[in-house]
């Protein structure tokens, strides 16, 4: 029993943890943005296109949800050079995030849409607006506002998801660790400093979304809250 | 080089029972776990509540491949060498017990706290208030969000490889590495998860409206 | 000896002072009824009497168990001391039998036999003999509250706390545990009530206490209280009719 522990040889790898601390960032921004764009474009389609590409819309969303992060991943990744699209670790893991995050943002913000009273759809369209501006201006943005928490919530656990981008050798903060632990034989000193990396990361995270929150929703407060629920990737 | 035969079928469908068994051991530990830490984050004592708080802060800000290195290596360290399939079980346990102490700990406090004063009022111990009283009302209320995190510890054992367990995603993986078919060999696997999950999603969504169109009892 | 004594009993919320110093005395088989403005702390008197509030000063002494902390005490004074509140609070997953079963085999640990004995008792007391297999769902609110105050007599109390336990109610409603307590208070039990019945109380309570401001501020027997009150204040509040 060796209860001795050591960070020296870890912090050592400084460099690499730091490296992996902006891969993580970025990932998880960039994810973040595109995967909400992805969503607003499938609630969009949900609502104003045909119903045959609302059930498509369905039918991502359901495939996403019911299979794991990591198999999404592998078939970006192992799959899509088959047909000549060839990227990097990084690209793929990016291109899985953000897909995964649409679908479950866009359950969350369609709950928000959904919560959206008729009438006033009916009192936009009659002020001339066109169905593209209601949706807009009238049902997006209060819906957001609604759901803001439980979206917040999904942000977060996209971005501590991103540590299974490790899996395709993306050298993110848990692939840096993965580095440091193979040069320095510190497994556990080496995963206790990236946790807490991760628990950081999470708490800043948190606490900017809900500032962001309550300057992109002043009045949210007026608005009743929705009983979303986030999901685990 | 291999092909994506009846052999590799067979052992994919094989690793398919140990996901479901690996989710079956991880949520009846993490359940009774989750169970201890939601009664201690509603106890009255604030040392404990912030304790159980703080142990639920942390797992839930953390990715869950962390939560598996970490119970792995820290359980290695103390010099227990666990077979890798327990070694998963455990770890995922962790992982679980924390979201499922959170389920819980708002179905407990779903239930008015009027119970609580009607009981204590008629001299029950608390533990007999939450045996008789309370746990009874709270478990159908957390019906709904415990099938659905069940959809969520499935789709979190694909992980465990890294532990060392060989598990559906990872049969995959071993797969593909010798047939070199990754559409064929993850969209079998992926199909299968989704034939585990999907009817998980729409019993916790069925549970949910039965619940909002039901009676209290 | 008293059935009830509370002693300059203080209680605050916070900065806010509920009660500021309350002493009462409650004799043996004694109705005393509460009334008062609301806000006026009757509730929080009821609720130090049995513990579910803890006062900060004084002293209250109930069916000869005096009131602390420990919850062992605690339980056995509540043995003896039953509560019945403005919104029923009875078990909805529990048939009206269970609920009022319930207490009498956790908290004395009776056997099944005399606890059903019991229970067919007390709910024949109330009136509600055939509804032992309902669940409260299936009840009018006025047979709920009847039900909580058989689930409360099942624990054979010395002392019974009523907390405006009709104004839930609709009138018809009001009046099928109005009579229940008037029963229950011929029959001899300790009763304090909360209440905004000004007929129930003159007629029935023993004593009534007038409170104002988190003070005992007029109390008499009910005769008189009623007939010849004090104080500007009680008289402001029997004539406006704001109960
Ligand atoms: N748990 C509590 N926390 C904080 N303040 C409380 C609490 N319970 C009661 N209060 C305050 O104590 C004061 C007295 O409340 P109490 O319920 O005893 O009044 P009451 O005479 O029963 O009134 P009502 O007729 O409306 O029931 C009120 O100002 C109330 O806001
Ligand atoms: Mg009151």
């Amino acid at each position: 029993m060796k209860l001795v522990l050591n960070f020296t040889p870890v912090w050592a790898e400084l460099e690499l943890i730091l490296d992996g601390i902006m891969l993580t960032i970025g990932l998880s921004a960039a994810a973040i943005v595109l995967g909400s764009a992805l969503a607003v474009l499938l609630v969009g389609l949900k609502s104003l296109a045909p119903r045959w590409v609302g059930l498509l819309v369905d039918a991502y969303v359901e495939l996403m949800r019911n299979t794991p992060f990591l198999i999404q991943l592998f078939m970006i990744f192992f799959g899509l050079p088959l047909l000549g699209l060839k990227m990097s670790g990084a690209t793929a893991g990016l291109l899985a995030m953000t897909m995964n995050l649409g679908a479950y943002a866009t359950e969350i913000i369609r709950a928000g849409v959904d919560a959206t009273h008729k009438s006033q759809i009916e009192a936009g369209l009659s002020l001339a607006l066109t169905r593209l501006q209601v949706f807009r201006y009238v049902v997006l943005n209060p819906a957001f506002a609604k759901v803001w928490p439980a979206l917040s919530s999904q942000f977060v656990l996209m971005m501590l998801a991103s540590s299974i981008c490790s899996f395709i050798s993306v050298s993110e903060l848990s692939g840096a660790a993965a580095i440091i632990e193979s040069r320095t034989f510190r497994s556990f000193e080496t995963y206790i400093v990236v946790t807490l990396v991760y628990l950081a990361l999470a708490l800043a995270l948190k606490s900017s979304l809900l500032l962001l929150g309550k300057r992109l929703f002043p009045n949210a407060s007026g608005l009743e809250r929705l009983d979303v629920k986030a999901g685990s990737v | 080089m291999a092909t994506f035969g009846f052999p590799e079928m067979m052992f994919i469908l094989r690793s398919a029972g140990w996901t479901l068994l690996l989710t079956a051991l991880a949520f009846t530990i993490g359940g009774i776990m989750g169970g201890g830490l939601a009664v201690l984050r509603l106890s009255q004592s604030r040392i404990l509540r912030n304790i159980a708080a703080g142990y639920i802060l942390v797992i839930q800000s953390i990715p869950v491949l962390m939560v598996l290195f970490m119970s792995y290596y820290g359980l290695s360290l103390f010099g227990i060498d666990l077979p890798p399939f327990l070694a998963a079980s455990a770890s995922l346990a962790v992982y679980c017990s924390a979201y499922l102490a959170e389920i819980w700990r708002g179905s407990i406090q779903s239930v008015p706290f009027q119970q609580w004063e009607a009981s204590s009022s008629l001299a029950l111990t608390r533990a007999q208030q939450y045996r008789y009283v309370i746990l009874p009302q709270a478990v159908r209320v957390s019906l709904p969000p415990t099938v659905g995190f069940l959809v969520q510890l499935v789709k979190n054992t694909s992980i465990v490889s890294v532990v060392g367990f060989v598990e559906l995603s990872r049969a995959g993986t071993l797969v593909n590495n010798a047939t070199f078919q990754p559409f064929k060999v993850f969209t079998v696997v992926a199909i299968i998860y989704f034939l585990i999950c999907f009817p998980l999603s729409r019993l916790s969504r069925h549970l949910e409206k039965v619940m909002h169109a039901g009676r209290r009892h | 000896m008293p059935a009830v004594v509370i002693e300059n009993v203080h209680k605050r919320f916070g900065d806010n002072e509920v009660l500021k110093g309350v002493s009462l005395s409650v004799e043996a088989g004694q109705v005393v009824a509460i009334i008062g403005r609301s806000g006026s702390g009757k509730s929080t008197l009821l609720r130090c009497i049995n513990g579910l509030e803890m006062c900060q000063s004084g002293r209250i002494e109930v069916a000869g168990h005096v009131l602390d902390q420990d919850p062992k005490h605690l339980r056995e004074l509540r043995k003896d001391v039953g509560i019945v509140f403005q919104s029923y609070n009875l078990f909805p997953h529990l048939t009206v039998g269970e609920n009022i079963m319930l207490a009498p085999r956790l908290a004395k640990g009776l056997g099944t036999a005399e606890i059903r004995k019991l229970a067919v008792e007390v709910l024949a007391k109330v009136g509600l003999s055939e509804k032992f297999d309902a669940y409260p769902d299936n009840l009018s609110g006025g047979q709920q509250q009847r039900v909580a105050i058989a689930r409360s007599l099942a624990m054979q109390p010395k002392v019974m706390l009523f907390d405006e336990v009709t104004s839930a109610l609709d009138p018809e409603l009001t009046g099928e545990v109005l009579v229940v307590m008037e029963d229950l208070a011929k029959a001899g039990m300790t009763m304090l009530l909360v209440t905004h019945e000004m007929n129930f109380a003159k007629n029935v309570a023993d004593v009534t206490v007038f409170m104002h401001q988190g003070k005992i501020w007029e109390m008499g027997t009910s005769a008189e209280l009623f007939a010849a009150p004090k104080t500007p204040e009680l008289r402001n509040f029997l004539s406006a009719g704001v109960h």
